[in-house]
């Protein structure tokens, strides 16, 4: 950008927009500054800062939801434009953030690791998250996604003690790269047919999405478009992990350490559809000719694979991971449900969130179920959790249950509200899909229960091998408010959504 | 009007079917946040008598002629008004006596659950509370939504205790019974979504009472509803264990603890008649007519093949489970029946059948305790050392087969009643049932409690003295057995206001009514 440009914007107090992300990147910089700073011994209070610090900004930006930025106009020339869904996906996003670090604060104890940049990656991450919601400009949208990307590379990889550790971060470098040279490839067709003059809508802005909309519709069925477009896709659905960009999912999130697990499946997924819906629903709109087909396979498939794949999984993560993936089948129907039906994206960001509680709740009982290495934790690990830790069991029980759609857990009203949606638009193929990838993941989740709930089976011969089950971590205080309030929150919107629920049927 | 919540604080006022689903929810979080053992229970007491209570109290105060209106009407907002569902609570006709039976059955199962050896009590009884608040809300709902909502409520907790407390083949159990009925809750889920979107364009809604005025004014498409049907029917008809989607019970009935096993069977099973009656019937004539041909055949499965196999069983609470799929044929005939009758006959089976079949497993397990099996092959003779026992078991069993004097007479004699009308034939094949069921009934109590005793069994009665039902054993007992008796003798008490609900709500107004000439 032009010098004059900046200084325009800063005459337009547009800075003001982005106060949030600012307020992240400044806290990330303090943490490390702290780190120079505070003596060795008072170093635990730095995770403490920055949950304390997310927490304010996260109020601050609750109180501040209907912000005089939101509406149809953009910020800096374009580049961001500022809506109540990118609002909702800022506070999304910083409770994700502020989870992880939760998480992180129970994991990084049981590693002799440098702790810090943990947590100043984690925010940073979440800064380029939250202005990556907002996009409207493909430059903007790339440079954030990989410093998302970019951030990831490192997380996943952090315990680098542990080779499986390094592995899942070598195939997240690659599969990543991969993704990204294609999403990369995608842009520069689009850029190139929408930047042709000669044609009607042509501009040699064609990277803003205004732009690129106008000229979408003006040229239907340009090839070179099309093909930009699926490409495009391809770079999201790696994001999103949908069939066929999935084959990375299970062996970075057993590698990666816990809370970035959880950081991945949550934000990271959700990061991928608020893109996604902000491309196929504004910006390929004209497209959904070839968008609405491309979608539908993959969606199909992604419900399958998941949910078949996640059956005969023992390590718990790969098992999170693969369901994981059938939730982003879930999700997709929501995206094409939403050409027909508007309140199908508030359905996604009902299911979001949702999904949000019931997996943090899981991954909060996952750190504590896990031992010193990390990437092994299998389901013979919880056996008799209830008898030995009834309130890990319970919270538990209840991530789970939403998670499988179970009423009367909040998981179920996302699924609900999906379902719908999709009714509404016609879509039944998928529909019967989704059911029974629903009744499928039953057998697993269940399982998952079965094996924390049910009496195990245990040798009692001495001379018998018993199976090594590492020992459990105490839950601390701050742990325990966290987790109480994820498993309440998923009891209580199963069936009070109040003004939740009315925010997402009227946004 | 909907309320919200502050106007719900604000404006309270006294709603029976509110408070009797909140108690029992309310007393589970209280055993949740670790109440001492002895104050849980005591509160346990609380949790189930309230709700039985405010049953019997609504069961009293019903209005005679309420028609399709509902009494103890009362609704709240929970955030998706938008969307067309809230919090609608009340009673018809056809609801008003499977409320009561959802209270007495979950009153007896508490009482029985509470006196139990079981381990880890305080668990076991916060289950069967979130179990008991679901089945009271799910015959209080008017909304659809909260309708499926509360099954679903009252169906995890079986799980986990069919899981953790159960018997033999537990694990195998608890998971059949997952798979099974979560894909029978999926289509019928779809099935309800359908008639949600399908209901005109007036504005959609989970409303049973505006379903009806909107279906009424503009019904569905007759091939939608043919199709929505089938969902419903398969749907509800694996919940309701139709032949041959049925495997699932008796496994899972032989395996569950008892006080699970009364409220699943005896109650939660009645759920996706109840559906059919309350929901696919009135909202979906003309598919229902589509398919009562396939639904009579099916149940006529339930009735002639599940009741043979019944006589061939030798574990007592898995020839129950077997019994209890055969019944379910009954009512499946009465709703194929497609008549006011018919269905009016299908309450009261269902209300008749929920209360013996709740009867006989509390029963078997008493005997399980004493004899120290379920094998019908190795008891005998329990008679003489247990008098009451075999009188109670011998009285439940005369019920279930359908004596005059039980609940479970009017229901079966006014479905087949019903049934002349729809197939000669097969009512004739359905009286055969209940000589089917004479056999196996009696010869169980034949073989549990007179005869020799085994050796088997004198080897654990000498190790073991038994002794006769305890006044903690016998009071769930009694109240079960009561009831039975007085609707039995004074059925009038339920089809008064049924009849009165059905004549009002059900188009083929053709058929006689039910309550003419007695």
């Amino acid at each position: 950008m032009p010098i004059q440009l900046l200084q325009q914007a800063a005459a337009a107090n547009e800075w003001l927009a982005i106060t949030p992300e600012l307020m992240l990147a400044l806290l990330a910089l303090l943490l490390l500054v702290l780190e120079l700073v505070l003596p060795r011994q008072l170093h635990t209070l730095i995770p403490a800062t920055a949950i304390v610090a997310q927490i304010v900004i996260a109020l601050g930006l609750a109180f501040n939801f209907d912000s005089a930025f939101t509406g149809p106009g953009t910020a800096f020339n374009g580049l961001l434009r500022l809506t109540a869904d990118g609002q909702f996906l800022r506070l999304f996003f910083l409770v994700c953030s502020i989870f992880v670090c939760l998480l992180g604060t129970v994991c990084l104890a049981k590693q002799r690791m440098p702790r810090v940049e943990f947590y100043h990656l984690v925010l940073i991450i979440t800064a380029a998250m939250m202005l990556l919601a907002q996009s409207n400009h493909f430059v903007l949208f790339f440079v954030a996604l990989e410093t998302v990307t970019v951030g990831f590379y490192i997380l996943v990889s952090y315990f680098r003690e542990s080779p499986l550790s390094l592995e899942a971060g070598l195939k997240y470098l690659v599969m990543g790269a991969l993704s990204s040279s294609i999403l990369l490839f995608g842009i520069v067709l689009l850029y190139g047919a929408a930047g042709n003059q000669a044609l009607p809508g042509g501009s040699p802005n064609s990277m803003n999405f205004d732009q690129l909309r106008i000229f979408l519709t003006d040229n239907p069925g340009n090839f070179l478009a099309s093909a930009g477009i699926v490409l495009v896709l391809a770079g999201v659905a790696f994001k999103i992990g949908a069939v066929p960009f999935q084959i990375w999912i299970p062996d970075v999130y057993q590698g990666a350490p816990t809370p970035v697990t959880a950081f991945l499946a949550v934000a990271s997924k959700a990061a991928g559809f608020a893109v996604l819906l902000i491309l196929t629903q504004r910006v390929f709109a004209p497209y959904q000719g070839l968008v609405i087909p491309v979608l539908s396979v993959m969606a199909a498939a992604t419900i399958l694979f998941g949910n078949l794949a996640a059956l005969t999984q023992h390590n718990v993560k790969r098992l999170i991971g693969l369901s994981g993936v059938s939730h982003a089948g879930y999700l997709m129907i929501g995206v094409i449900a939403a050409y027909h039906e508007p309140h199908a994206i508030g359905a996604i960001w009902f299911y979001l969130s949702a999904y949000l509680l019931a997996s943090f709740a899981v991954f909060g009982v996952m750190a504590h179920v896990a031992g010193p290495n990390d990437a092994d934790q299998e389901l013979d690990h919880y056996a008799d959790l209830a008898r030995d830790q009834p309130f890990l069991a319970a919270v538990l029980a209840i991530g789970l249950g939403s998670l499988a759609g179970i009423p009367p857990l909040a998981g179920f009203m996302g699924k609900l509200l999906i379902f719908v949606s999709a009714f509404k638009a016609g879509l039944y193929p998928l529909l019967a899909v989704a059911i029974a990838g629903v009744v499928i993941s039953i057998y697993y989740y269940f399982g998952w229960i079965k094996a924390a709930f049910f009496p195990a089976w245990r040798p009692t011969d001495a001379g018998l091998p018993q199976a090594a089950v590492p020992a459990r971590t105490p839950v601390n205080l701050g742990v325990r408010i966290a987790l109480t309030v994820l498993a309440v929150t998923s009891v209580l919107l199963g069936f009070y959504q109040g003004a939740f629920g009315q925010w997402i049927l009227t946004r | 009007m909907p309320r919200g919540f502050s106007d719900f604080v604000m404006n309270f006022h006294f709603d029976p079917l509110l408070l009797a689903i909140a108690t029992p929810l309310a007393v589970a979080v209280a055993i949740m946040l670790g109440l001492p053992k002895r104050h849980s229970i005591r509160l346990a007491y609380v949790g189930f008598g309230v709700p039985a209570l405010i049953a019997l109290w609504c069961w009293a105060n019903f209005p005679a002629d309420a028609g399709v209106k509902y009494a103890f009407f009362n609704r709240y907002s929970t955030g998706l008004d938008g969307l067309g569902i809230t919090l609608a609570l009340g009673l018809n006709g056809i609801s008003m006596p499977l409320f009561v039976l959802a209270g007495l059955v979950g009153l007896a199962a508490g009482l029985y659950a509470i006196q139990s050896t079981a381990e880890r009590l305080k668990i076991y009884l916060m289950l069967l509370l979130i179990m008991q608040a679901g089945l009271m809300g799910v015959f209080a709902s008017v909304d659809v939504f909260f309708f499926y909502f509360f099954h679903e409520l009252a169906l995890i907790p079986t799980f986990i205790m069919v899981g953790i407390w159960g018997g033999r083949d537990r694990n195998y159990a608890a998971m059949k019974m997952t798979i099974y009925l979560t894909v029978g809750a999926m289509l019928s889920l779809i099935g309800l979504i359908a008639i949600y979107v399908k209901s005109g364009a007036s504005g959609q809604t989970f409303d049973l009472i505006m379903l009806r005025e909107a279906l009424a004014a503009d019904p569905i498409g007759v091939t939608t509803q043919k199709h929505i049907f089938g969902l419903l029917m398969f749907g509800f008809g694996i919940l309701v264990s139709l032949w041959p989607f049925h495997t699932w019970a008796p496994l899972g009935y032989g395996a569950a603890p008892s006080s699970a096993a009364m409220l699943h069977a005896g109650v939660l099973k009645k759920f996706g008649l109840y559906g059919l009656i309350q929901i696919a019937l009135p909202l979906l004539p003309e598919g229902a007519k589509h398919w009562a041909h396939l639904l009579a055949l099916l149940a006529l499965g339930n009735v002639l093949v599940v009741g043979l196999i019944t006589i061939a069983q030798r574990d007592l609470k898995q020839m129950l489970g077997y019994s209890s799929v055969m019944h379910m044929g009954y009512a499946f005939l009465g709703i194929a029946s497609f008549s006011v009758l018919g269905v009016g006959g299908v309450v009261l089976l269902m209300v008749a059948h929920g209360l013996s079949v709740a009867l006989l497993f509390l029963l078997a397990t008493s005997v399980q305790q004493r004899a120290q099996t379920l094998d019908m092959t190795q008891m005998g003779g329990l008679a003489s050392k247990t008098p009451v026992l075999a009188a109670f078991f011998a009285a439940a069993t005369l019920a279930s087969i359908g004596l005059p004097g039980f609940a479970n007479f009017w229901g079966e004699l006014t479905i087949f009643v019903a049934l002349w009308h729809y197939s000669a034939w097969m009512t004739v094949a359905a009286v055969a049932g209940v000589v089917i069921s004479a056999v196996y009934g009696l010869r169980s109590v034949a073989s549990v409690f007179f005869g020799p005793p085994t050796a088997a069994l004198e080897e654990v009665t000498a190790a073991h003295p038994v002794t006769d039902l305890s006044w903690r054993e016998k009071i769930p007992a009694l109240i079960l057995l009561t009831a039975l008796l007085v609707v039995g003798f004074w059925p009038k008490s339920i089809s008064t206001p049924l009849d009165s609900t059905l004549g009002a709500s059900f188009r083929m107004l053709d058929a006689p009514r039910l309550s003419a000439g007695r």
